[in-house]
């Protein structure tokens, strides 16, 4: 585990070495040594990180940190300066991954109904055009989604949006799937029942999920793992197990466990805030 | 009250003529300069089954020649100039230039070009088009959001992939732009060129040869025809528009 990470004795903070289960002891996601820079800034510097297979992992910390540049770099969507990141030992482009993106309306396609924008990936892996039906079917069947996937993506709303975003990271069968703070464009009612889709199709499938959250209370609600990152050059505050039992509900929030871990990521968040 | 909502646009036509009949009923306007709008129509309704008919065709070739020459060297080269901002940047003085140049200016340059026909006047229409439109398809394509690029790569678009069938989607509703501004450029061209450009047909030369005879019935119904054209044209655009850009504005 990174050698930064605070080891709280009122909380277990979980070594990501520790064996919790023989299959899942090898990490999924190696980072090492990663550096990046823009213009003078500095936002990481020899950043090394495991990241668990089959876990949920929140992303938390202090604005600007460069929660979003993490999984940006390691999905590819940035390159990084320097460093090095392995999924089981391979790179980004033998792998199969999902990312979701914050801006759904801009992510998705809105000259494609939404049947076709969760095809999409598929199309570019050129799968032929009826495997490609039947996997969108399957997936749809699945997640046990009721959306009328005729429509345009203009014609849903938002939270609809989202839910055909992530059902196009799905749709290829991801090793690992990216989130980027996913529900921070909804309304309050819309992100609490994003959350529990997110949770099921978790649930579902286990991948391994790096989500990146602005929300503590989602961070820590979600994840199985919440990673709090320091100011830049960010390094890990902590690393932080929440292993309440799934599905969670809304009990799960007002649990004297949950209240507990979040309360923690709290404290040593205001204290990298307060560094400053 | 709601009811003849629909009907709000007909009641400023109906309005205009009825001005137009009071003018000729209390002779406003000398009659010989302003037919009634029955003598008028009359022209119009038996020159488009003849003469008039035949130089309306006449106009709506030269401009359609002219406006699909321009989109089939506009819309590629809008899209390979937007897709690198600094190329679009290294050009953009002479293509704001040129579209800033009066078509009507390189009549000469043209004329000597391709002599006197329709070549001249096709291929005049064509630049001042072509210009509105490249430029526009290429602010389209530099428009283009950007995370839903950044989305198609993501998913593992190659770059032609990206381009053909991200970029170019992203920049239609702003091709369309270009094409109806385009579309408007080259009929002003076109008929301009009928009038003076040795013409023998043409809805320019209807309404100049009319205005020569004094014959003005028909060369209000040639006026009328001309504004016919142009706002059907507009009006196709807008259809096809709103049927395969369908996602425009939303």
């Amino acid at each position: 585990m990174n050698a930064g990470a605070v080891s709280s004795l009122a909380l277990r903070t979980d070594s990501v070495a520790a064996p919790v289960a023989a299959e899942s002891a090898r990490p999924h996601i190696t980072i090492r040594g990663l550096s990046k820079r823009f213009d003078k800034a500095v936002i990481y510097d020899r950043f090394d990180f495991d990241i668990p297979r089959g876990k949920l992992i929140s992303v938390f910390g202090p604005n600007g940190c460069g929660k979003s540049t993490l999984i940006n770099m390691v999905a590819g969507l940035i390159p990084p300066d320097e460093g090095q990141i392995l999924f089981d030992g391979m790179l980004l482009n033998e792998i199969k991954f999902g990312y979701v993106f914050q801006n759904y309306r801009e992510a998705l396609f809105p000259w494609l109904r939404a049947f076709d924008n969760i095809a999409y990936p598929l199309k570019m892996m050129n799968v032929p055009k009826r495997e490609r039906s039947a996997r969108v079917e399957k997936l749809v069947a699945h997640l046990g989604v009721k959306l009328d996937l005729n429509r345009y993506p203009y014609e849903m709303s938002g939270g609809q949006q989202q839910l055909v975003s992530i059902m196009r990271a799905l749709v290829v069968e991801p090793e690992v799937l990216f989130l980027d703070e996913p529900f921070s464009a909804l309304d309050y009612e819309m992100t609490l029942f994003m959350r529990d889709q997110l949770q099921r199709i978790f649930m579902e499938t286990k991948t391994t999920t790096v989500l990146v959250s602005h929300d503590l209370e989602e961070a820590v609600y979600l994840a199985d793992y919440v990673l709090l990152l320091s100011r830049h050059p960010a390094r890990v505050s902590d690393f932080v197990a929440f292993d309440a039992e799934r599905p969670r509900s809304d009990a799960t929030l007002s649990e004297l466990d949950f209240v507990r871990v979040k309360a923690h990521c709290l404290d040593v968040f205001q204290r990298e805030v307060r560094k400053a | 009250m709601k009811r003849i909502d629909p009907f709000l646009p007909i009641l400023g036509v109906v309005a205009l003529i009825a001005v137009w009949q009071f003018a000729v009923w209390n002779n406003i306007v000398d009659p010989v300069l302003l037919p009634s709008p029955a003598t008028s129509a009359k022209a119009l309704w038996a020159g488009m089954g003849g003469a008039l008919g035949f130089d309306f065709i006449q106009t709506v070739r030269r401009t359609v020649a002219s406006i699909a020459i321009a989109s089939v060297i506009a819309i590629p080269l809008g899209i390979f100039l937007g897709s690198s901002e600094r190329l679009y940047r290294s050009v953009e003085f002479i293509i704001d230039f040129f579209r800033s140049t009066p078509a009507s200016a390189m009549f000469p340059l043209f004329l000597v070009l391709f002599g006197v026909g329709d070549k001249t006047k096709i291929s005049v229409a064509a630049f001042g088009a072509m210009l509105v439109i490249l430029f526009n398809v290429a602010y389209g394509v530099m428009n283009a959001r950007k995370t839903r690029l950044l989305a198609a790569k993501v998913m593992g678009a190659s770059r032609l992939q990206v381009l053909s069938g991200v970029m170019l989607l992203e920049s239609l509703p702003q091709t369309f732009v270009g094409l109806r501004n385009g579309v408007s450029l080259a009929l002003v061209v076109i008929v301009v060129a009928e009038m003076f450009i040795g013409s023998q047909d043409g809805l320019g030369h209807s309404v100049f040869e009319a205005q020569q005879l004094f014959d003005m019935p028909r060369m209000y119904a040639a006026i009328f025809a001309a504004g016919a054209l142009g706002y059907g044209l507009n009006l196709m655009f807008l259809l096809i528009e709103r049927r395969f850009v369908h996602w425009a504005g939303k």
